[in-house]
């Protein structure tokens, strides 16, 4: 399966790029996606834990399975502030 | 309304949006830039916003409100790219038949804006270098409770 996959804020400056096409084995989930990137930019490790998913402009959990064509979009924590 | 803009929030605007003959109360929020952030000071702001997803969060907040408070009308609008210090880089308003309802509803939503809508923040120092301001841990986790 080819995904379309989107880089925002600092993960962006850490790629370079705001996004990129990415194919993976068929079943891969964004656990796989997640893992396959890490292998490519090892500084992606450090903000997989602080990330959430999109997938098609739904939050979604890492286990979920990734199709064709899919949108994944990696999120950093937004900006916040104090309340 | 729902707006992302990237000029000028338009408050006279969403002021007149929140008129409703059945609404007493109207509660208005602006978030604007300001000169520090934990003791450094800013020169400058920037935000970025995955636009569809954010428009979509948005909706999703106000329709929530809307319904939980029963609200006559709701206006959420974020500014992105460059906001110079001192303007409104977000707005909101909600207009209810009492305030009691109007307080809880803009505030419900600007707490949510914050988590929930993929908006980031790059900040500019003084001194020259940058940071993208990420929220604190127990934020981020209430960003990540819808996955």
């Amino acid at each position: 399966v080819t995904v379309k996959v989107l880089y925002f804020a600092v993960l962006r400056d850490l790629f370079g790029r705001a996004g990129e096409s990415v194919a993976l084995a068929p079943g891969a989930t964004l656990a796989t996606l997640a893992e396959t990137l890490s292998e490519r930019v090892p500084g992606l490790r450090a903000h997989l834990g602080s990330l959430a998913w999109g997938l098609n402009l739904e939050l979604v959990p890492l286990q979920t399975m990734l199709k064709e064509g899919d949108e994944v979009a990696l999120l950093p924590p937004v900006s916040g502030g104090r309340p | 309304l729902i707006e992302i803009v990237k000029s000028v929030l338009n408050s006279a605007r969403y002021h007149s949006l929140l008129e409703d003959k059945s609404c007493g109360g109207l509660c208005i929020f602006e978030g604007r830039v300001r000169t520090h952030n934990e003791g450094r000071e800013v020169e400058r702001l920037e935000y970025e916003c995955y636009e569809p997803m954010a428009v979509r969060q948005m909706s999703l907040i106000r329709e929530e409100v809307l319904r939980r408070w029963g609200l006559g009308k709701a206006v959420i609008a974020h500014r992105i790219g460059f906001v110079p210090i001192g303007e409104a880089a977000v707005w909101i308003g909600a207009a209810a038949p009492h305030r009691a309802e109007a307080f809880a509803a803009c505030r419900y939503m600007i707490d949510e804006v914050k988590h929930k809508v993929p908006i980031w923040k790059k900040e500019t120092y003084r001194s020259g270098d940058y940071a993208w301001v990420g929220c604190g841990e127990e934020q981020s986790a209430a960003y990540k409770d819808h996955a």
